[in-house]
């Protein structure tokens, strides 16, 4: 039995106001109909022929950046808004936590608020007052539940509305990025809220930028983009399929940034050549040329994968015999922390000489470090420190992935765990 | 469109829309240190204001009452209290999806239940004025000779209230649902209130000599459904007379088709409102 079946759904808004929709008074009397039709330049399609079926107890995933349709979708799958063609059943009652105390008035008490929001989510009113308790409880409001929810914080606000909408009790459950405003402690009760619903046979439809949420908790998981389905299937394939996407684009805005910076670079050679910038200085009687950073099978790339490989490619030229030299880089996060630097002189090479054009690449077999941006230094200078060329912060590359660990860098690591402890393992 | 299934869904709000009139009239004197007591100062204030200019400085001229600026004052109440809840009605529906629209946008809601709370929480107000307005009366009557005594006409009080509230309900569905697209009503309202405040006669009778002479301003006035509406309620509460059945069932009739018609936009225009409001 499915509890969602969505049927070539489209959906088409207008760019501006529905003012110019009205036809004059006298064709609208006519033809008893107020609106004209549009021309196609007025309107943005913002779903697009949409069909799939979510199975009764399944929890499905909807994945996409902003604007790609998501929470109109959500919205239509609820019935807030009609579709503009295509048919769509839900068989159940539906709860949306869409917009966590949309209905609340901020002028009357939290106690009030929760039997009309409750009442306006399809309540009774004694199956309000048996689970009261329960709301607030969970809600850890018990303290402020007579003050107007006015005075509430945001986070007080968002969990009341959570807790109310969570205790209708709904066969379906429809959920838009809401978890997003959470604190630490509140949005693991809210997942396990939603375990809860999941063991119990409902069925989920479920909203998220948070990945590995969405691949830990979903049986599957449709990835829209520009308000067409670009595949559905199984959580950890598409979630894949949609961080290469979006890791594609980021390659090519870094791409255009860095032809920018180019542009700019030759197009005011004087300060290029004055010898110290912000970002570049020393005289260059050994040049950095070019830096260039590659995936290990060579092609060039800005954003990796944390247990990916990179090499870092640097073309020099020497304009005279030289035979004090090091070669350095040093990787910085976007907290200007220095993750790791290091030069061939630290590592013990001898330099003998360096004439003409050359290149120097080094390879880091795995980056191992965490969800990011990086900054990286280049630098070409003698032992004692004198700089022939320095480039600083003017390479930069990006770091993807859905692990949430913190820190500086990702050290490898393996758990391990004795018979008596334990634990489901995780999917990764 | 299947009218019939509209109005049982509308039942089934009926808890809903219970909760929500209690919760405007709790939200609305919320902070003020007279609370519900505003219900009867505004429209008492009001009546203050036209007794000194019309009963004190112009003076009664309409042998109904006497030459008594107390009993001009007490006609004028019974004219200006059920026109509050009428005008403010009609303000607040004006705005009401607006203002509700998170309810529209965020949350499956029927959105006729927003006019209909307002007129709902209005009446309420209204009723909330009605002791006083009857108090007023008693005290009156005790107090100034040649007043008219209570009558059993009292009684028909409420059928004046359905026809008012009928009417009401089709002017906050066509004005709530035509707001959404020209914000200009609101603006336009706050004029045309005006107008037909002084269109209604609340602070002139229907007896007046310059109305009883010109065919042209009698037609004018029962053409306008809220002539008889305040008509009944100055009938039986003030002169203590019949009601004037030809009239006010007309204008029920009348307003009866003006809810249907109000619905009917309303209900045409309703997929428009999440995207509009």
């Amino acid at each position: 039995m499915s509890a969602i079946v969505i049927e070539n759904v489209s959906r088409i808004y207008q760019k501006y106001s529905a003012r110019h929709r009205f036809q004059t008074f006298k064709s609208a009397l006519l033809r008893g109909d107020f609106f004209r039709t549009l021309k196609s330049a007025e309107l943005v399609t913002a779903l697009e022929d949409i069909s799939f079926t979510v199975d009764r107890g399944r929890t499905f995933g909807v994945i996409g950046e902003n604007g790609s349709g998501k929470s109109t979708l959500l919205k239509i799958v609820a019935g807030i808004t009609k579709p503009t063609s295509g048919r769509i059943t839900v068989n159940g009652k539906v709860s949306a936590l869409i917009e966590l105390g949309a209905g609340f008035h901020p002028e009357i008490s939290g106690r009030e608020n929760v039997f009309i929001n409750g009442i306006m989510l399809g309540l009774a009113k004694k199956e309000i007052q048996r689970k009261f308790d329960q709301i607030v409880g969970f809600a850890e409001l018990e303290e402020f539940i007579d003050a107007p929810v006015k005075t509430y914080s945001s986070g007080m606000y968002m969990r009341l509305g959570f807790s109310v909408a969570i205790n209708v009790n709904p066969d379906i459950l429809l959920i838009d990025e809401v978890l997003a405003v959470g604190d630490a402690s509140f949005v693991p009760k809210c997942l396990d809220k939603i375990d809860d619903f999941r063991r119990r046979g409902k069925t989920i439809l479920f909203v998220s930028h948070d990945l590995a949420t969405v691949e830990k908790i979903c049986d599957r998981v449709v990835w829209l983009k520009n308000g067409r389905i670009m595949t559905i299937g199984e959580p950890k394939r598409i979630v894949d399929a949609y961080l290469q996407d979006v890791a594609d684009k980021q390659e090519q805005s870094f791409e255009k940034k860095r032809q920018e910076r180019a542009v700019e670079m030759t197009a005011e050679p004087e300060s290029w050549d004055e010898g110290r910038r912000e970002n570049r200085w020393g005289k260059r009687e050994v040049e950095i040329k070019k830096v260039v950073l590659r995936n290990v099978e060579g092609r060039e790339k800005h954003v990796f994968s944390p247990d990916e490989g990179m090499t870092i490619d640097i073309e020099v030229e020497a304009y005279s015999r030289i035979e004090d030299f090091v070669f350095g880089f040093g990787v910085f996060n976007s907290k200007g922390i220095a993750v790791y630097g290091t030069n061939t002189h630290l590592e013990d090479f001898e330099p003998v000489l360096i004439k003409g054009p050359g290149r120097v690449s080094c390879r880091i077999d795995a980056l191992n470090l965490i969800n990011g941006t990086y900054y990286l230094d280049v630098a070409v200078h003698k032992r004692d420190g004198y700089p022939y060329d320095y480039h600083q912060n003017m390479y930069s590359f990006l770091v993807s992935s859905t692990a949430r660990d913190n820190g500086v860098a990702r050290l490898p690591h393996v758990w391990e765990f004795s018979p008596g402890i334990a634990v489901k393992p995780s999917p990764r | 469109m299947n009218i019939i299934h509209n109005i049982r869904d509308l039942w089934k709000c009926r808890v809903l829309i219970h909760n929500l009139v209690v919760r405007e009239l709790k939200a609305r004197y919320r902070g003020t240190v007279l609370g519900f007591f505003w219900s009867f100062f505004n429209p008492l204030l009001l009546m203050i204001v036209y007794t000194i200019v019309f009963g004190f400085i112009i003076g009664p001229r309409d042998p109904a009452f006497g030459n008594s600026p107390i009993l001009y004052a007490l006609f004028l109440f019974c004219g200006v209290l059920p026109w509050t809840w009428f005008s403010s009605s009609a303000i607040e529906s004006a705005n009401v999806l607006m203002i509700q629209g998170n309810l529209i946008k965020k949350v499956l809601f029927p959105a006729e239940i927003l006019p209909i709370v307002v007129v709902t929480s209005n009446f309420i107000h209204f009723l909330f004025g009605l002791p006083i307005l009857l108090a007023a009366k008693g005290l009156i009557v005790l107090l100034i000779p040649g007043a008219r005594p209570f009558t059993w006409h009292v009684l028909l009080i409420p059928l004046v209230m359905i026809v008012q509230f009928v009417f009401s309900l089709g002017f906050a569905f066509l004005l709530s649902a035509l707001t959404v697209h020209f914000r200009d009503i609101k603006d336009i309202l706050s004029n045309l209130l005006t107008f037909w405040f002084f269109a209604t006669p609340i602070v002139y009778p229907l007896t007046f000599q310059s109305i009883q002479k010109s065919s042209f301003l009698r037609t004018f006035l029962s053409l306008n459904p809220m002539t008889h509406i305040i008509g009944g309620y100055q009938s039986s509460l003030f002169y203590g007379e019949i009601l004037r059945w030809a009239g006010l069932g007309l204008t029920l009739l009348a307003a009866l088709v003006f809810l249907y018609f109000g619905y009917l936009v309303f209900d045409r225009l309703r997929d428009s409102f999440p995207e509009e409001v």
